[in-house]
């Protein structure tokens, strides 16, 4: 039992980073970015290719990070220049990067058994493999957090906050609101494939097939995160969106080990996402029931 | 200090909805003058403040800014140099933002924003200091997120913001219009106010007469896209409501068809 808690959190660090990058474009931008469920799959797909192939695995990660990026600035500009949907693009580069993947990897799925990883030399230093991810997931974690804290508190980082908030009001204190959505748009896809390149190598293999309904565990932990453990402030948002990464995944594994047939993962994550969303509609409807118990009209 | 030659501008044009919004629309302004727009419902009015701050672009004719041609340049270029406060008090400002933050925003209208830090120390005192002159004790919730003001509070700051960094042109698009009239009252003295100490050349759209009479230099009415009275100098002064609306029915041939400016 401890095992399966102690892998979930190793997995669930690695999952915030994807989180982290969602929540930006999510929450920061205002904009669903389907990218996502693309350029995860991608970040794997690269890293994958270029450790097997010989590459140094930190140089394959930054890589993938780097086409994480571009798969983000493609759906920007689908999105501010050719003045598509922010939902549409999302998915016709999402579409498009299913192919591209397959192109990178050259089949649907790589196998990265005893091959070196970023993870490898904390092995090395006699940790287990579960406590190895973990460590590196913490740190990689730490540092994007921090990172990020600094990035949204420069001028260029309030000004894509402005951009999601009020657009209107961002172009009339003389922002440039398309290019702040395709930053922020790159900067989140960048993230999301990193971690794909993470997960793929802490699983030993990357497939065709690991970024479908991404999106959803992604917008999961951030809705988990942020109702559990708060959003008083960007610094513990940031905080909540790692911890409702990990819940995420510890929920997962409780349920499987319970007994859910691993086919029904899906399902029953859209079913907390779909219950997650709606909260404030149900909430609208017990205020009255609520009002009305304690003690009648006012 | 503003030159438009001639703008004109269509909506939906080549459909059966074809809208002329503005015909040969021509007007001069000085530096330091402060302009009241008043016109009926669909006059062009927005249209006209609209297509000043670029929020669309003209089919024809030229506007130029301190000499600038600012004609194809795109709205958030023009901010530059132009402050606006819209009508709706929910548009001026990012209501998940803290109200330094949105200062800061508006500090840095015009300027390439880089990866320093988006509020230094130094601003917040000058901030603090010019919050206390609105006098709401907004000085003292530098912090706090602008969603949980007032539209009033709202309007008073996006003021502040529109004049933070001197504009060479502030819009007022019926700024006080969503206001409860003792908030509007203040908020229309505030601009008067920010207006004389900066000498702000300044276009104010209204659909309040009486507003539009007892503020400013210069008065102009539009109608059906075009301006049709432009009053100015001393026959501004003395201009009362049934002056002004008799002389609209001597100019357009019609009655005067805003609701709302005669309600109130």
């Amino acid at each position: 039992m401890f095992e399966i808690i102690l892998g979930a959190i190793s997995l669930g660090l690695l999952w915030a980073v994807m989180t982290i990058g969602v929540y930006i474009t999510y929450r920061i931008l205002d904009i669903a970015d389907l990218t996502v469920e693309g350029s995860i799959a991608m970040g794997a797909a690269i890293a994958a290719f270029s450790i097997f192939n010989g590459m140094n695995p930190f140089i394959a990660t930054g890589l993938a990070f780097v086409g994480g990026m571009l798969a983000g600035l493609v759906t920007g500009i689908l999105h501010t220049k050719l003045k598509i949907p922010a939902l549409l693009a999302g998915i016709l580069t999402m579409i498009a990067l299913y192919s591209v993947n397959l192109r990178i990897m050259g089949k649907a799925n790589l196998s990265l058994l005893r091959i070196d990883t970023v993870f490898t030399p904390l092995e090395q230093l006699g940790l287990s493999s579960t406590n190895a991810v973990m460590l590196f997931g913490f740190i990689s974690v730490m540092a994007i957090i921090g990172l990020l804290y600094w990035f949204f508190g420069t001028e260029i980082g309030c000004a894509i906050r402005a951009t999601g908030d009020n657009p209107q009001m961002a172009r009339a204190q003389g922002i440039n609101t398309n290019n702040m959505i395709i930053l922020g748009l790159v900067i989140s896809n960048g993230l999301v494939a990193l971690s794909g390149s993470l997960i793929a190598q802490s699983q030993s293999f990357a497939d065709i097939q690991m970024g479908i309904g991404s999106i959803v565990i992604g917008l999961a932990s951030v809705i988990i995160g942020e109702v559990i453990f708060g959003t008083r402030n960007f610094f513990n948002c940031l905080i909540s969106l790692v911890l409702g990464a990990i819940t995420y995944r510890i929920i997962i594994a409780l349920v499987l080990k319970m007994g859910m047939p691993a086919n029904d993962l899906k399902l029953f994550t859209a079913i907390t996402v779909a219950i997650a969303l709606s909260l404030p509609v149900f909430k609208s409807y017990l205020r009255p029931l609520k009002k009305s118990m304690n003690g009648g009209a006012r | 200090m503003l030159v438009i030659n001639d703008i004109e501008k269509k909506f939906n044009a080549g459909t059966v909805n074809e809208k002329v919004a503005l015909s040969k629309f021509s007007l001069s302004l000085a530096e330091g003058d402060f302009v009241t727009v008043i016109g009926g419902n669909g006059a062009g009015k927005s249209t006209f403040l609209n297509c000043v701050a670029g929020v669309f672009g003209v089919d024809q004719g030229s506007i130029l800014i301190d000499g600038l041609d600012v004609t194809k340049l795109p709205e958030h270029k023009r901010s530059g140099v132009i402050g606006r406060v819209f009508q709706d008090p929910m548009m001026g400002t990012a209501g998940n933002m803290g109200i330094e933050e949105n200062l800061a925003l508006a500090y840095r209208r015009g300027k390439t924003r880089s990866l320093s830090w988006g509020i230094s120390h130094k601003e917040r005192e000058i901030y603090k200091e010019y919050l206390s002159h609105l006098d709401l004790g907004l000085e003292n919730r530098l912090h706090a997120k602008v969603g949980l003001l007032s539209g009033g509070q709202r309007q008073a700051l996006t003021l502040l913001m529109a004049t933070l960094k001197k504009p060479k042109l502030l819009l007022l698009d019926e700024h006080t219009a969503a206001l409860d009239p003792k908030t509007a009252d203040k908020v229309l003295k505030l601009s008067d106010r920010f207006v004389n100490e900066g000498n702000l050349t300044t276009l104010m759209v209204t659909h309040n007469m009486r507003h539009a009479i007892e503020h400013g230099n210069r008065l102009i009415m539009m109608h059906e896209g075009r301006v049709i009275l432009d009053i100015k100098g001393e026959e501004k002064q003395q201009l009362t409501v049934d002056d002004l609306l008799k002389r609209f029915g001597q100019v357009s041939g019609e009655e005067f068809a805003n609701d709302r400016a005669l309600l109130s």
